[in-house]
């Protein structure tokens, strides 16, 4: 036992200026809360309203398939009703909801007071719920999109699809990506760096490790389907043409795109669900869980192998028979890690039971529910990963009887599971056990019901997608059944949204607490401020572990009892092993994040029905609470440093490598890269499949205009670096004219590329459409290079901005040169590549 | 009697009965994977042995046996692969063409040129190999006929080929499996498999231009029926032998002798043709074809002179 960091007594009046500090706003302004919990727990709310919006949709469904010839409904609307569920499952619920439950859990699991970037949360929140409400509401006035969820071409380019549906969808899930990306941004530097001390990545919680790798999936992946919503736009738009074959363009392009964001996606929503279930299990059998390592490798290793499988979903597409084979094995192997996690659950419960007894309760039942319906999808999995099979299966309602055991086996199961569970965590009373037998019941029975006899259906024959069949292929009374068996899911989420309105009552500080007797430190006892003080975590279960824990963290005996510098605050440590850096200095609530994405929500919704003025004019506004937010980051430093206990000072302030501002701009970074990755993949992938638009060796721009670019692209970043050394040196002016002509050399190697482009049109072949799109990319970057160089001026000219005080520079600095990188593997593909290909 | 004829589970072919019996196998080893799986979770639950509670069973059940099995199975899948070989010449040649909502389909003779047109409904002698080429003249489709073989895609761009066979004579149905919009759920074709006898002779009567001379029997009624024809549906429609010949919409030179109507969706009688020219936005809503306001005497006339075209 070591020595408490603060053993003696706290001073009076210490909590009441904790709970001063992170009170949640009153009247108007409760909608301008950041604190993790109540962002938290309005964001899955969202989500679950959204879960239960689009299994309406599906009850609408099912009730035109219950019998054959139906005219309950036509196609018109069906159409938008089949892709409206899958989208809004998969992008407004299933993502949404997990990266709901991480923001709301993370912080109290890990003991820290709240998440880095609390704003940043409630942006992507507010963006997500505005622009996901819109985008449901499309379907009241028909425009709801009906290009299916994957949205493929040629079907959803203009002219088969004219009017405003797939344009929300494109702009609609777009946007909404693009808050799942500023999640995961901070999903990944909370982790990293808010850990409580002692918690080496080793004893971290599984839930942890799970969110951790979810959200660099999404770092890799959602990029991939933001490009491909970015090209069918640009061709719907303005005729570039990346999917149209008669100009060079191929639709499988979309799909390779799709699919490289859509398998991992699957994963995406399965991991957090599994991570959770790695938490519950382990309270249900009390004792720790068995193969920790395991689990924690099966998780990093299903994110590797599920980003070399989404020719699984392509198939029937034709493609060489040998490349085939390969994404067959890989997508079997995935297998193993979901095999390792399922047996460490079983070992689990084994030991359980042999050293004691495990719990029986409602979160036991979903677990046990999820484990029979995700070992069945688990196994179809395997099935239609087999190339011949899936030749029959593809399509047909097989498939959506296995992508149904997989997602809500592997995911809905686990967070029903959650919601009973973390429940007391969150709310003064826990759920009710003897009704949530009934939901349990219905909903377990209820979807075996519904799903299992579509693999019947689909091998017999009945295709997805189909808002009617005819009578005598045998398909009718597996549809009836199906049909019954939706109304009993149905009735099960029903009695749940019954007791839920009955015993949720949100709060913190008087939350009905640790019922399950679970050992990770979200069962501590808390307040809107997290922790009263931050614990030294010894092991993986430290309230098994510590007896004393609660009392002592409850007593202010650990690090950081209050509020030193007078604000909300939170301990950054080092990502491997958590040792104290800093105190960083969080941000109090605020209308800037809220007005922000309220108006960026406008900007793109607007956009999409066409009212350009008023889009304009919401997008100015959103700019401007964005530059006010902007404004407010990188504080004053304190001079003081700040003593959390035990002898530990720490600084208040900190730029450079070690800052959160650093990791935060590094992870931006990759999500760029594999954004520009995919540009890439596009150019190239046009030239195997049309390489007869590509120019002529003799047809390229001279090789003066590529050298030029260079070397301006080289000059700017080279000035950017005199502008550092200026900086460093306190020489405001110099470092302010260096910025200046660096942004000026970066403006115009991009102006120079688009100018050597001589006659080329970006509509005439795909040829000219990708190379005006990594151009585009280019510029786009150079604007955001811009705006980013003209702010750190303003910050300089108005004495926020020096020697010490440079966050706000550093930010700037590093997505430069990155920019400039960018852009110079622009230049030599596009000046390069057809001369060595053609 | 309609039972059956659009199911993986009832082959009629050897693509499809290959694949079946890969199904078996697939089944029967999920299955008993599955209840092994459901009885250690419920040994774990009432009466753990020790080994069940340790890292071994994860090392065991979660990585041993998945590798093992899975390498099995990979190489059982491409041991067992069945698409017939490419590498034979075809005995026929068929270009299938995928169109919002409904199926071109054009017998090649052995020079690739198209030897006639038909539409949604393809017949091929039992026994032969058959290469259908298909391609796409809008969006994405996927040619799907379950009996006889697995899916595959008509991509704009692409010439992507399946070769089949069927071991029996039979009416088979099919469907588009890739959602192509609108009354996608509409675009059903039929499979004729028949002897090959009976196939040449059809294939020889579907070459011939259309039989004009029944009109000339003092058929008044087919004779007006073809005015009416001929003045309000050679925009779409071809029917050889007469000036019809349009593009757009199925060829209707033989169309008397097709199984069914609107690929797919509707027997094939005087009843149904005239039931479809009037009112198919609502038997196939959204379908391109506009709807015709003709009186009931001039639908039974038209109606009529198409029932003519055998």
């Amino acid at each position: 036992m070591t020595a408490l960091p603060n053993p003696g007594v706290r001073p009076e009046g210490e909590v009441d200026e904790l709970r001063r500090l992170w009170r949640r706003p009153q009247g108007l302004r409760a909608v301008t809360v950041i604190n993790n919990n109540y962002v938290g727990v309005l964001y899955v709310g969202a989500a679950f309203l959204f879960f239960v919006l689009a299994g309406i949709l599906a009850l609408v469904m099912r009730v035109q398939l219950a019998v054959p010839e139906n005219d309950f409904i036509g196609p018109a609307l069906y159409n938008q009703l089949f892709t409206m569920h899958g989208t809004v499952m998969m992008f407004l619920f299933a993502v949404p909801a997990v990266e709901a439950m991480g923001i709301l859990l993370l912080p109290n699991m890990l003991g820290a007071r709240d998440l880095p970037f609390p704003r940043l949360s409630a942006y992507a929140f507010w963006a997500y719920l505005v622009g996901g409400l819109v985008f449901f509401a499309s379907i009241f006035v028909g425009w709801a999109p009906d290009g299916g969820w994957f949205m493929n071409p040629p079907l959803t380019t203009e002219t088969y699809s004219p009017g405003y549906n797939a344009d929300f969808w494109l702009l609609g899930i777009g946007f909404i990506e693009i808050s799942a990306i500023a999640g995961a941004i901070e999903i990944i530097v909370g982790i990293l760096r808010t850990r409580s001390p002692g918690m080496t990545l080793g004893r971290m919680p599984v839930f942890a490790w799970a969110m951790l790798v979810f959200a660099l999936m999404i770092v890799f992946a959602f990029p991939a389907v933001i490009l491909a919503t970015a090209l069918l736009e640009l061709e719907r738009a303005f005729h570039w043409p990346f999917f149209a074959a008669h100009l060079g363009g191929d639709p499988l392009l979309w799909q390779h795109l799709f699919w490289f964001f859509g398998h991992p996606e699957v994963y995406i929503i399965f991991l957090p669900a599994a991570g959770m279930v790695s938490m519950i299990v382990p309270t249900m059998a009390r004792t720790p869980l068995v193969g920790y390592r395991f689990v924690v490798l099966a998780l990093v290793g299903t994110a590797f192998l599920s980003f070399g499988l989404w020719v699984h979903h392509m198939f029937t597409t034709g493609i060489p028979q040998l490349s085939l084979s390969f994404f067959q094995a890989a997508s079997t192997a995935v297998a193993i890690p979901s095999g390792i996690q399922v047996f460490a659950w079983i070992a689990t419960f084994a030991r359980g039971r042999a050293t004691g007894r495990v719990r029986i309760a409602t979160p036991t039942l979903f677990i046990l529910g999820f484990l029979f319906i995700f070992v069945l999808g688990g196994l179809t999995g395997v099935m239609v990963a087999v190339i011949p099979f899936d030749w029959q299966a593809h399509d047909s309602y097989f498939i959506v009887a296995h992508l149904h055991y997989v997602l809500v086996g592997g995911m809905v199961f686990p967070l029903f599971a959650a919601f009973y569970y973390w429940m007391p965590y969150t709310s003064r009373h826990a759920l009710s056990e003897r009704l949530g037998r009934w939901v349990f019941g219905l909903m377990f029975v209820g979807f075996n019901i519904t799903f299992f006899p579509m693999h019947f259906t689909g091998l017999a024959g009945m295709p997805r997608r189909v808002y009617t069949y005819a009578a005598g292929y045998g398909w009718e009374s597996l549809n009836f059944v199906s049909t019954v068996g939706a109304f009993m899911i149905a009735a099960g989420v029903l009695i749940f949204i019954i007791d839920v309105a009955r015993r949720f009552r949100m709060s913190a500080e008087d939350n009905a607490g640790n019922v399950w007797h679970a050992g990770t430190l979200e069962w501590l006892p808390n307040g809107n401020y997290s922790n009263r003080s931050i614990p030294v975590v010894t092991s993986r279960e430290p309230l098994w572990d510590q007896p004393d824990l609660a009392r002592d963290v409850e007593a202010g005996h650990y690090y950081l009892p209050g509020a030193p510098t007078g604000g909300r605050e939170t301990i950054v440590t080092s990502p491997l092993d958590a040792r104290p850096e800093f105190v960083l200095r969080m941000p109090m609530p605020g209308w800037a994040p809220v007005v922000a994405a309220w108006f960026t929500a406008g900007f793109f919704l607007l956009l999409t029905v066409k009212l350009v003025v008023p889009a304009f004019i919401s997008g100015v506004v959103a700019v401007g609470a964005l530059l006010h937010w902007g404004w407010s980051l990188d504080p004053e430093p304190l001079d003081e440093p700040v003593d959390i206990g035990g002898g530990i000072v720490l600084p208040s302030y900190m730029s450079g490598p070690r800052s959160q501002a650093w990791w935060a701009i590094g992870v931006l970074i990759l999500v760029s890269g594999s954004l520009y990755g995919c540009a890439v993949f596009s150019y190239l992938y046009l030239w195997t499949v049309s390489p007869e638009v590509w120019p002529a060796p003799a047809q390229v721009a001279g090789i003066g205009y590529p050298l030029a670019e260079a070397a301006l692209l080289v000059a700017s970043s080279l000035a950017l670096g005199l502008a550092n050394r200026q900086l460093g040196a306190g020489r405001r002016r110099a470092m302010a004219l260096a910025v200046v002509a660096g942004l000026v050399l970066l403006v115009a190697a991009v102006g120079l590329e688009f100018f050597a482009q001589g006659e080329l049109s970006p509509s005439a072949s795909s040829y000219g459409a990708a190379v005006y799109l990594l151009a585009s990319i280019a510029g786009f970057f150079t604007l955001v290079v811009l705006v980013m160089g003209l702010f750190a001026l303003a910050r300089a000219a108005t004495g926020k901005l020096g020697p010490v005080r440079r966050v706000t520079f550093d930010n700037m600095r590093l997505f430069w040169h990155y920019t400039v990188g960018q852009s110079l593997v622009g230049v030599a593909l596009v000046h390069g590549f057809p001369r060595f290909a053609g | 009697m309609l039972d059956n004829i659009q199911s993986a589970l009832a082959p009629r072919g050897p693509e499809a009965a290959g694949i079946l019996e890969i199904t078996w196998v697939l089944v029967v080893g999920g299955a008993l994977i599955f209840t092994l799986v459901l009885a250690l979770t419920a040994l774990a639950f009432f009466a753990p042995p020790r080994w069940l509670a340790g890292k071994g069973l994860i090392i065991g059940a979660g990585i041993v046996f998945p590798v093992i099995t899975l390498a099995a199975l990979l190489i059982y899948t491409l041991l067992a692969a069945p698409r017939l070989s490419a590498v034979e010449p075809a005995d026929v040649t068929i270009e299938v063409v995928g169109h919002q909502w409904w199926w071109r389909v054009n017998y090649l003779d052995a020079r690739g040129e198209v030897d006639f047109a038909t539409a949604n409904e393809i017949h091929l002698p039992v026994g032969r190999t058959v290469e259908l080429r298909l391609r796409s003249a809008d969006v994405l489709h996927s040619f799907w006929v379950p009996s006889l073989a697995g899916k595959l895609d008509l991509i704009p761009g692409k010439d992507n080929r399946l070769r089949l066979a069927a071991t029996e004579a039979a009416v088979l149905r099919g469907q588009c499996a890739e959602y192509c919009g609108g009354p996608h759920a509409q675009m059903a074709l039929f499979v004729v498999a028949e002897a090959p006898e009976r196939f040449e002779a059809w294939r020889a009567a579907q070459r011939q231009p259309a039989a004009i001379a029944a009109e000339d029997a003092a058929d008044s009624e087919a004779a007006s029926g073809r005015r009416l024809f001929l003045s309000h549906c050679t925009t779409c429609h071809t029917v050889r032998g007469t000036r019809a010949e349009g593009e757009l919409g199925p060829d209707l030179t033989h169309f008397a002798s097709r199984l069914s109507l609107g690929a797919g969706i509707l027997p094939n009688n005087r009843a149904t043709v005239a039931g479809w020219i009037a009112g198919n936005q609502h038997l196939k809503p959204d379908n391109l074809m506009p709807e015709f306001r003709f009186d009931s005497g001039e639908l039974r006339t038209l109606a009529h002179w198409l029932e003519t075209l055998e």
